[in-house]
């Protein structure tokens, strides 16, 4: 992988007694690294499943509590009497099922437009990435502009105007989300599917042609399924964000409303295990979550792959 | 693209017809995407919010930046730029250092354990925030008492596996004789990487400070867990708790918010339009070949 291709032997003595301090060298260059990851990711993921079997409040500094092992506790209480984690997962359910379609299908007909040798790709490909680079709040700023009651969608819409408005619409509210975080991350997956289109063989489409095959004949029969590895990762990468949802519904519908409506595992995790202090309970939300993804992760994984 | 038109008498006013159609989708997209753009500063331009269809096409004489006064005296910009700044660039030289040290050894130094560490810097681009969260929140606010710190907004991000990637496959195409004759010459391996690998290397270094770069400078959640404090607040946090608990206290709060967001927003999207094949070509090729 990578390594020095030179025929050993011929490398001089010299060298050799070097080898041994490029050893040395080889730990203490990645020692930063592994410390860094070592404190703020591997000490932190067993801590959370640590925390998730006590009752672990903080208090404030200096004062000592008790937090005693509880066990399972946390994840009974979560799995069965929690409605509120109930309702957050149907709501990140909502969001996927509206988000991961809509991303996979615009950003593979984006793709494979820009693909096809037509004026101003540079200009295209710049647009559509750039809320990629934006921030979330910015970016939430402007929509919580266009879609509030009063906004330039609803004068556009007149009477056709959701009742109650978008935003604080029970069964609107996360479709807007969804939509606005599909906007947000598209750029991205439209750029990484015009990467996998270049591994699409020509030869397919040409012998498509022969065939008698029109445009959407060959989009469907050879464009979408030459392109279902990157499907795969899109499917996953856009699931994971979003059952990482947070900052939309925390600003753009005032910390997950209407009723909850677009109350997210995030946004609840954060709730309960800062705001409320009840750091253990947090923790099994983020648990839960973590492990409910990975399952989610690996079935569409498994459907996706399983046909070819 | 177009040459084998010819072998094809059949379908070449279809496909004629989909570039034109492809075409025709591309514009709307664009529309799509920049639309939202151009309405922000437009109504950050507005002394008052119109939100009819004429509003999204004023008078140039009737803007003002009256709204960027507003934002500036209930947020001020310059504080919470420089914090903003300050945490990013922390970040940066942080990820940079540990990136830059680590891509070289994964990729041109030789030793025990090499192809281990490599596994377990791309699971670490699985492991979800979330998990994370709770425990680093206890750890570094609560145990560590950094809350309020630029350093306790740092810290967390200095783990940068896609940084580190973007070194080793830049480092790997160093050929390796080169660095063996400058090891004949009795030159050490800081020595190395300092005069010989980082001077080859600006176009991966430029492309890592830029993919860096939007992570904090753009980040919310984490800073803000981190910081109660106004005073040492980032911009988007600084931002969104303007936004949140705004309500009726400005005659024109939409337009001190999009104000905000503009100044928010240019500088990323200013350094993207700037760099873009830097930020394009890494992002892509970097989750392909996971």
């Amino acid at each position: 992988m990578g390594a020095p291709r030179a025929n050993r032997s011929r490398v001089p003595a010299l060298l050799r007694g070097r080898r041994s301090a490029a050893q040395v060298a080889g730990y203490l260059f990645i020692l930063p690294y592994l410390v860094f990851l070592g404190l703020f990711i591997a000490y932190p993921l067993a801590f959370a499943v640590w925390m998730s079997f006590y009752d672990y409040f903080f208090a404030a500094p200096g004062a000592n509590v008790e937090r005693p092992f509880i066990g399972l506790e946390n994840y009974r209480n979560l799995l069965l009497q929690d409605e509120t984690f109930r309702t957050t997962l149907g709501n990140i359910l909502v969001f996927i099922a509206v988000n991961v379609p809509l991303t996979v299908a615009l950003a593979i007909v984006l793709a494979t437009a820009l693909n096809a040798n037509v004026p101003g790709r540079a200009f295209f490909r710049t647009s559509y990435y750039v809320p990629y680079v934006t921030a979330s709040v910015a970016v939430i700023a402007v929509w919580g502009y266009l879609f509030f009651s009063g906004g330039l969608v609803n004068r556009i819409l007149g009477d056709l105007a959701p009742e109650p408005s978008w935003l604080i619409n029970k069964t609107w509210a996360m479709i807007v989300i969804a939509l606005l975080v599909t906007w947000k991350q598209l750029g991205y997956y439209v750029l990484l599917y015009l990467a996998a289109l270049q591994n699409v063989p020509r030869q397919l489409y040409e012998a498509a042609e022969v065939d008698g095959a029109g445009i959407l004949g060959k989009f469907w029969h050879i464009t979408v399924p030459g392109l279902r590895p990157a499907t795969v990762l899109v499917v996953i990468l856009s699931t994971i964000i979003g059952a990482n949802l947070f900052t939309e519904p925390y600003l753009l519908t005032n910390g997950g409303g209407p009723q909850d409506q677009t109350l997210s595992p995030v946004l609840y995790m954060y709730r309960q295990g800062i705001v409320q202090a009840d750091a253990g309970y947090g923790a099994a939300i983020g648990v839960t979550l973590s492990l409910a993804v990975l399952a989610i992760a690996a079935v569409q994984r498994y459907l996706l792959e399983r046909e070819r | 693209m177009s040459a084998p038109a010819k072998s094809s008498r059949s379908s070449g006013a279809g496909r004629k017809l989909g570039r034109e159609l492809g075409f025709l989708l591309l514009c709307l997209g664009a529309l799509a995407f920049i639309f939202p753009f151009y309405y922000m500063v437009v109504g950050a331009l507005q002394p008052e919010p119109d939100t009819g269809i004429s509003g999204a096409f004023p008078n140039p004489g009737e803007l003002s930046l009256a709204n960027f006064q507003n934002i500036n005296e209930r947020v001020p910009l310059l504080r919470a730029l420089f914090n903003s700044a300050v945490y990013t660039g922390g970040v940066l030289l942080g990820t940079l250092t540990i990136g830059i040290l680590a891509g070289y050894a994964l990729s041109q130094l030789r030793w025990r354990g090499r192809t281990l560490v490599l596994n377990v810097v791309i699971l670490t681009l699985i492991v979800p925030f979330q998990l994370l969260m709770i425990p680093l929140y206890v750890m570094i606010v609560r145990g560590w008492g950094l809350g309020d710190s630029y350093l306790g907004m740092i810290l967390p991000f200095l783990v940068n596996s896609t940084a580190v990637f973007v070194f080793r496959q830049f480092f790997m195409q160093i050929p390796s004789d080169m660095l063996d004759a400058a090891r004949v010459d009795g030159a050490g391996e800081l020595r190395i990487l300092t005069r010989i690998v980082l001077p080859l290397s600006k176009p991966a270094i430029l492309t890592a400070a830029l993919i860096t770069f939007i992570g904090p400078w753009n980040e919310f959640l984490w800073p803000f867990l981190v910081t109660k404090d106004s005073a040492l607040q980032p911009l988007a946090v600084a931002l969104a708790n303007y936004i949140s608990t705004v309500a009726a206290s400005t005659a024109n709060p939409f337009g001190a918010i999009l104000a905000g967001a503009v100044v928010l927003a240019i500088p990323a999207v200013g350094l993207f339009i700037l760099f873009q094949r830097h930020f394009v070509e890494s992002e892509a090729s970097v989750s392909l070949k996971e």
